[in-house]
């Protein structure tokens, strides 16, 4: 018997995959630059039949890797070619809606959106929007703890997720909940990027749509005057939905993109989004202009319809695609800054762009000092991916200098493993690897993600202070 | 498969949603950014195995990814080059063979296609039999609408009051042979509105089902555009949405010959809600006191981003209010002969359509596209509900511009 065979005993043939050419097709998710063909793909559609798939995985030694839609941009689902990828998109089912109790019932393949979409009339929504929300998964977004531009006042995904049923590394199918009493499995299990299991129902909070909502566009001469404004905004003591800005390059291919109408000119825009009880907006939003123009914008436009608030976020929301438009290739970079370093390291970027030539678009979550700079190359020119590489990396240094961190809301994946050091101390790294452990002693859920080095659970983490014993 | 083409995708998967394929299965290489990433598999010398070729036959070619791409990828070229290197490469069973030189004889011949109709009441009951046949017989049985009275349309319609231009109408195929009363409705609307209207005796398919099927169109493409030049109108307006698509490709399909190239170029082509809506309204709108549902056919909204001029010219009709269709943007799955190869998938869509339009309310349906109208109304009855009456938008202007009152 071999891996194959129990799991064509498991599946109808079209829900395993083994042709290399369909293989190929899963060989990365948004972030291609790291690639791998899984050795088998399964689609399951129930948790018993990922339950039993991790349990196969786990008689044969074998490791396996989830996967939503595969639009993650940290490379957090990488298949690994000696392991079994399996595809939560046929999970799409929305199993229940209890609007007394504000939640819903999801499997993991359903989309972010599609929550939402399914109780607007209703006059409900879920709160995370990433940028992806369309296509992103809530099974993914509960492995990254996904962010997006209104997470400023509302939380990420940890924040409205209610409870959990995950397949665990060793095949059992348990529940966790923000209900439970003792230690916060929830909060260790949101984010922990695939390496703790499999979540496969999830159930999420509803909230109330508010009761009004303004959307602002405001252009600057600079992204210094922009910046500026946000602090004042924050400063005064205003919380709005989402603080968003993009510079002159971004909003260049937004334009090329889908054509949002953004002034001419601008060298930076800042989106400013204020939701809550009428009165209460109106007043903010004179506040929030009188802001914008004392610190230099030369044009404020407040959407005037749900249609121009729609298209004011689709230039946002389409940005990292939409640079596909200006340059052949590009990195987008996630990294978290205090706001008050904002313009410091904006220089820095700057400063990185002329010292090795490669252009960067500033895309961000400004309320937060969530930065998305998407580093900009050609593939086909000798060089320049490598430079493009440096230059990305360097940013995140930036970040670390400044106070902040190396993720904001894209998770570590494959792809910023090697960063974890100049963030963590080996101390720190072990104690990690202690909680992974505790959940996935085999190593087989996810490996190689997060963590810099691979290391087998069987090698006990170093530990400094006390045993794991003493620690738990 | 132009690998400079191929290049555009990012992977961001913006395009999955809106995938009619993606939507019934939920496979990554039944999605467009997994078919361009099979594309650029086999430029990189990869076989066009029988599993490769089966995921490009998949594709509709509802060009709902064009839309979505926030990056441009041109996909509708893509899948364009490569339906040819699958007919070239990709051997089909003997079975299949016949069953599609049985449609290509067919459809683009209006005239054969005429043959048929007085055998659709019996090809409706013969249905299952010829499913067991070949799954392509049984849905072209079971598609075929019912017989309708059709007298030729005259080679000219005069305009009524002053002359503000002058079109040809494609009568196209399908619409010609099984759907006349749209074609007589559009030549009344377009002359009520001031438009001489020529319709020359003879034409031929434009070549739309070859072209979206990786079939050679450049023999329908050269004959139409020398059709419409001879007969010296400005502007063809076209009220089938796939032929529409394909004609405004001209150039393109002739790229090769640089004659012709530049004749298509020439030749200016127009829907006819993309014409009247340019052309402004003269002729008084009289109330129509009915709610419509507005389909929107893919290769209008999709390959032509037609999408607002057909609901504007439903909003100037008074009293006439119009719904929106929850996931619009989805095909029905008709697309062009997608329902007759891939007859599951098809009635799978087709029935997810229907639903949508039925959760609408609406008293009628209002569809730009053949095609459509024949799938969603076959997805109807086969669901045994009520089949809501269709109408072309053509046919619902004529209805108001008359005065006819309501529309049937």
């Amino acid at each position: 018997m071999t891996v194959f065979d129990r799991l064509d005993a498991l599946f109808p043939p079209d829900r395993v995959i083994t042709d290399p050419v369909r293989l190929r097709t899963y060989e990365c998710d948004g972030l291609t630059y790291h690639r791998a063909t899984p050795m088998v793909v399964v689609l399951p559609e129930t948790t018993e039949e990922i339950a039993a798939v991790v349990r196969v995985c786990a008689e044969f030694g074998v490791p396996f890797v989830a996967r939503g839609s595969g639009t993650g941009l940290s490379g957090g689902a990488l298949p690994r070619s000696d392991g079994v990828l399996i595809v939560t998109s046929r999970m799409r089912r929305i199993l229940s809606i209890d609007l007394d109790q504000r939640r819903a019932v999801v499997e993991p393949g359903v989309t972010n959106l599609a929550i939402t979409e399914a109780v607007r009339d209703r006059g409900y929504y879920y709160a995370p929007d990433p940028s992806s929300q369309q296509i992103c998964s809530i099974g993914g977004n509960v492995a990254e703890n996904s962010g997006g531009a209104h997470c400023l006042k509302y939380g990420f995904t940890v924040n409205h997720v209610l409870a959990l049923e995950i397949v665990t590394p060793e095949g059992e199918i348990i529940e966790i909940s923000e209900d439970d009493f003792g230690y916060d499995l929830l909060g260790a299990f949101v984010g922990s990027e695939g390496t703790l299991g499999i979540a496969t129902k999830i159930t999420v909070r509803l909230m109330r749509a508010p009761e009004s909502v303004t959307t602002l566009l405001a252009a600057f001469q600079t992204i210094e005057a922009g910046g500026q404004a946000v602090s004042a905004i924050i400063g005064a003591g205003i919380m709005p939905a989402a603080i968003e800005m993009m510079d002159a390059l971004a909003i260049e291919a937004a334009e090329a993109a889908v054509a949002c109408g953004y002034p001419a000119a601008a060298g930076a825009v800042l989106i400013v989004e204020l939701d809550g009880p009428s009165s209460e907006v109106e007043a903010q939003l004179a506040e929030v202009i009188a802001i914008c123009v004392g610190t230099g914008s030369f044009e404020q436009r407040v959407a005037a319809s749900a249609d121009e608030r729609a298209k004011i976020w689709k230039g946002r929301k389409s940005a990292f695609a939409a640079v596909g438009r200006i340059s052949p290739a590009y990195i987008v970079q996630d990294g978290v800054v205090p706001r008050t370093s904002l313009g410091e390291v904006l220089a820095g970027i700057d400063a990185l762009q002329d010292e090795f030539g490669i252009r960067v678009a500033n895309v961000f979550h400004a309320g937060d000092g969530n930065l998305h700079p998407l580093v900009l190359f050609d593939d086909t020119a000798p060089g320049e991916g490598e430079r493009a590489e440096i230059v990305s990396g360097r940013i995140l240094d930036l970040c670390i200098l400044h106070g902040g961190s190396i993720t904001g809301e894209h998770g570590v994946g494959v792809d910023k493993a090697r960063y974890m050091p100049r963030m963590f101390t080996d101390d720190d790294l072990d104690t990690m690897q202690l909680l992974r452990c505790a959940f996935d002693p085999g190593g087989r859920s996810n490996p190689g993600k997060v963590f810099p080095t691979p290391r087998l659970c069987g090698e006990v983490p170093r530990v400094h202070k006390g045993s794991p014993g003493e620690i738990f | 498969m132009d690998p400079e083409l191929i290049k555009d995708c990012v992977h961001c998967g913006f395009c999955l949603p809106t995938c009619p394929t993606y939507v019934l299965w939920g496979e990554e290489m039944d999605s467009p950014r997994g078919r361009i990433h099979l594309m650029a598999q086999y430029n990189e010398g990869a076989e066009m195995t029988p599993e490769m070729a089966g995921h490009f036959d998949a594709c509709l070619g509802c060009m709902a990814c064009v839309t979505a791409c926030p990056s441009g990828v041109q996909y509708d070229k893509l899948i364009e080059h490569t339906r040819p290197v699958v007919e070239r490469e990709h051997a089909r069973t003997p079975r299949d063979r016949a069953v599609r030189a049985l449609v290509f004889a067919l459809f683009p011949y209006p005239r054969r296609l005429r043959l048929i109709k007085p055998f659709t009441r019996l090809n409706r009951r013969l249905a299952p039999f010829l499913d067991r046949v070949h799954p392509t017989l049984g849905a072209l049985a079971e598609l075929t609408p019912p017989r309708s009275r059709s007298r030729p349309l005259p080679p000219l319609v005069r305009a009524r009051g002053p002359l503000r231009a002058r079109v040809g109408l494609l009568t196209g195929c399908v619409q010609g042979a099984f759907f006349p009363d749209v074609n007589r409705a559009t030549a009344r609307v377009l002359a009520l509105e001031g438009c001489d209207v020529v319709i020359p005796p003879g034409q031929g398919c434009c070549g739309a089902l070859s072209l979206h099927s990786g079939y050679d169109a450049h023999r329908f493409a050269r004959r139409t555009i020398e059709t419409f030049e001879k007969a010296g109108v400005d502007t063809v307006v076209v009220n089938a949405a796939g032929c529409g698509s394909s004609m405004k490709d001209y150039a393109d399909v002739l790229a090769d010959d640089p004659g012709w190239q530049r004749r298509a170029e020439c030749l200016k082509v127009r829907d006819l809600a993309e014409f009247l809506v340019e052309l402004g309204p003269v002729a008084v709108r009289h109330p129509l006191p009915v709610t419509v549902a507005y389909h929107d056919a893919c290769h209008l909204a999709h390959a032509q981003g037609v999408r607002s001029q057909p609901r504007e010219l439903l909003d100037q009709i008074p009293e006439l209010k119009v719904r929106e269709i929850a996931e619009s943007a989805i095909c029905c799955g008709s697309a062009g002969t997608y329902n007759l190869f891939q007859p599951q998938p098809a009635r799978e869509l087709g029935e997810r359509k229907a639903g949508r339009v039925e959760d609408t309310g609406a008293d009628l349906l209002v569809s730009a596209n053949p095609g459509c109208t024949m799938q969603i109304t076959a997805a109807m009855r086969r669901m045994g509900r009520p089949v809501m009456p269709v109408a072309h938008t053509a046919q619902v202007l004529d209805a108001s511009l008359r005065g006819l009152g309501a529309v049937r």
